[in-house]
């Protein structure tokens, strides 16, 4: 903070050198340095990250990666498998996910307010969402793998459809509860019954927000790697088959990156840097739709 | 003040002075034809869960009159606007008790009544403009939709017609497609009275329509309210005394969820029945 300049009047000269001043510019200082210190630290490492998937992954990154399957151990190859299973299930399990999602969310901010159903709902709906996905992976191996007796894609996409469906429920609760009350009472004053007030107006209201929900969850179904293995598991050739074991980038990640052979090795890093970049994209498109939503 | 009936000549004029100088209105001479009663409220009691909001209200709303209602915050004002179109109605905790009669015959707190076609002919402007977020031309069409089939051309008629009687169409007849919101303030409280009447109430309520507008808005929708109630009946509330006298045939007086007077706005102004009426009128409570 400057001293004070030339001009200033004798009071402000007084507040400034006075004892009580003093104390809060250094208690200001000593927050600021703490917090500015705090956030280097986290960003040092996702930098670090970054910076080592960047390099590793790009090496790794070429044509042959989507035009080819997983290779053996020791041949040239791609993830082509891998990429096409990982958008189906992504697609089936969000196909399923979000509209469950959109309309628990929807129930539960327009119709269940003070009603202990609701209440419970919304709890048990937030422990859905820390819930450690090994664990969802687990419920659907033991409810869907284990009863027809192989691995599947379906399996799979239902595992992301069940981690989707929490994000999904929040974020459309959260969205349609900032639509203001006045806009959902000007409609009724209408004459408007509640249904059309809730789809003409409160979705419309909150449609971008809505639709940033599902991106996010789309994000963060694309990375996860715990369910998929005790669902989908792997294939190491090119298949489009849902009912049967599919390959998907991050359990090829998983298998590749523990594996002593340096390509699959290679692959597994540019599998890394697709996914990173996915999740960046779709993150940056949440973003721009939403902030859509606050201009018009 | 414009009424459709015309003015009677022979009014005593000595009694036209009003209490304050600030408050110099111009009174036209009563009506001679008695006004029909549109909303006759008997005995009405509010709750907002214990809270007793409104303590046996007993008023009569004329047809094709301006009634205004006034008062302190917390007065009970807006509660009883609220009750005509049920709005309350959103809000389970809050109740209603007493009779409210539309027309002489549809008791409006019937608990029985179809409160989608209340609103459709009992309808609302509130304090904040709240334009839908959809195109201008949309936002009219919307509650029109609601109860009529229209074809096309139809539809537009009936928008420029709603549009036109809000004093909004030359301002907007040139990007109808654009959003509502990017209007101002005073053009979307404009779109939403247009919204109002599109569908054709037969009762406009308004819940301080301008307290969120600058002085040349508010004299656009003040002027407005003048040719609506030739065709509508009009309640308002205000928490401005000048506004109640410019634009209202009748004043309500309400303080703490009672009805302290209610008269014509002529002698409500000039000379009230009450002291407490004269103490708010002068400025001193309030």
């Amino acid at each position: 903070m400057p001293p004070p300049a030339a001009g200033h009047s004798a009071a402000y000269t007084e507040v400034y050198s006075s004892a009580l001043y003093r104390r809060r510019r250094w208690t200001n200082r000593v927050a600021l340095t703490l917090s500015v210190a705090t956030m280097a630290i986290g960003l040092v490492f996702l930098a670090w990250i970054l910076t080592t998937l960047a390099v590793r992954g790009l090496v790794a990154l070429r044509p042959v990666v989507f035009l080819q399957s997983t290779p053996p151990p020791g041949s040239a190859g791609g993830l082509i498998n891998a990429i096409a299973g990982s958008l189906l299930m992504t697609a089936v399990g969000i196909l399923v996910g979000a509209p469950v999602g959109i309309l628990a969310g929807t129930w539960l901010a327009e119709f269940g307010k003070g009603n202990w159903f609701a209440e419970t709902a919304r709890f048990v709906n937030d422990i859905l969402l820390s819930a450690p996905s090994i664990i969802i992976g687990l419920f659907v191996y033991a409810v869907m793998v284990a009863r027809m007796g192989h691995f599947s894609g379906w399996a799979g996409a239902m595992a992301l459809a069940i981690i989707a469906i929490p994000i999904v429920v929040r974020t459309t609760e959260d969205m349609l509860r900032l639509v203001p009350v006045s806009l959902r009472e000007a409609a009724a004053a209408l004459g408007a019954s509640r249904w059309k007030v809730v789809v003409l107006i409160a979705f419309r209201s909150a449609r971008s927000g809505i639709l940033t929900g599902v991106l996010l969850a789309v994000a963060r179904v694309s990375g996860e790697t715990a369910p998929l293995l005790f669902t989908a598991l792997n294939n190491q050739f090119w298949s489009a088959n849902m009912n049967a074991p599919i390959a998907n980038l991050p359990v090829v990640i998983f298998q590749f990156a523990m594996s002593p052979y340096a390509d699959w090795v290679k692959l597994a890093w540019a599998g890394s840097l697709l996914i990173t970049l996915s999740v960046l994209v779709l993150n940056v498109v949440a973003r721009i739709v939403f902030r859509q939503q606050k201009a018009g | 003040m414009t009424v459709s009936e015309p003015p009677e000549t022979s009014s005593p004029s000595a009694e036209r002075a009003p209490l304050l100088p600030a408050l110099q209105v111009d009174f036209d001479d009563q009506p001679e034809t008695p006004p029909e009663p549109k909303i006759e409220v008997e005995g009405v009691h509010f709750y907002y869960g214990k809270t007793h909001a409104l303590k046996g209200i007993d008023l009569t709303i004329y047809a094709n009159r301006v009634t205004a209602f006034i008062g302190p915050s917390g007065c009970g004002k807006s509660t009883l606007l609220r009750t005509f179109n049920r709005m309350y109605q959103l809000y389970p905790k809050q109740r209603a008790e007493g009779r409210i009669i539309l027309d002489g015959t549809v008791d409006l707190l019937d608990p029985g009544l179809d409160l989608n076609l209340l609103r459709k002919r009992v309808g609302m402007v509130f304090q904040a403009p709240t334009p839908f977020p959809m195109s201008i031309y949309e936002n009219i069409a919307f509650g029109v939709r609601l109860y009529e089939r229209l074809r096309p051309a139809e539809m537009n008629e009936r928008v420029e017609w709603a549009l036109g009687k809000a004093a909004l169409w030359n301002e907007v007849k040139d990007k109808l497609k654009q959003s509502g919101r990017g209007l101002s303030g005073g053009q979307q409280q404009r779109l939403c009275i247009a919204r109002a009447i599109a569908v054709k109430p037969e009762v406009l309520l308004l819940d301080e329509p301008t307290s969120a507008l600058d002085p040349i808005s508010t004299a656009a929708i003040e002027e407005l309210i003048q040719e609506l109630v030739e065709d509508y009946t009009v309640a308002i509330v205000t928490h401005n005394l000048q506004q109640a006298a410019r634009v209202a045939d009748y004043i309500a007086l309400f303080y703490l969820g009672e009805l302290v007077e209610f008269n014509d706005s002529k002698t409500m102004i000039t000379r009230p029945g009450k002291k407490q009426t004269e103490d708010y009128i002068t400025g001193r409570f309030g």
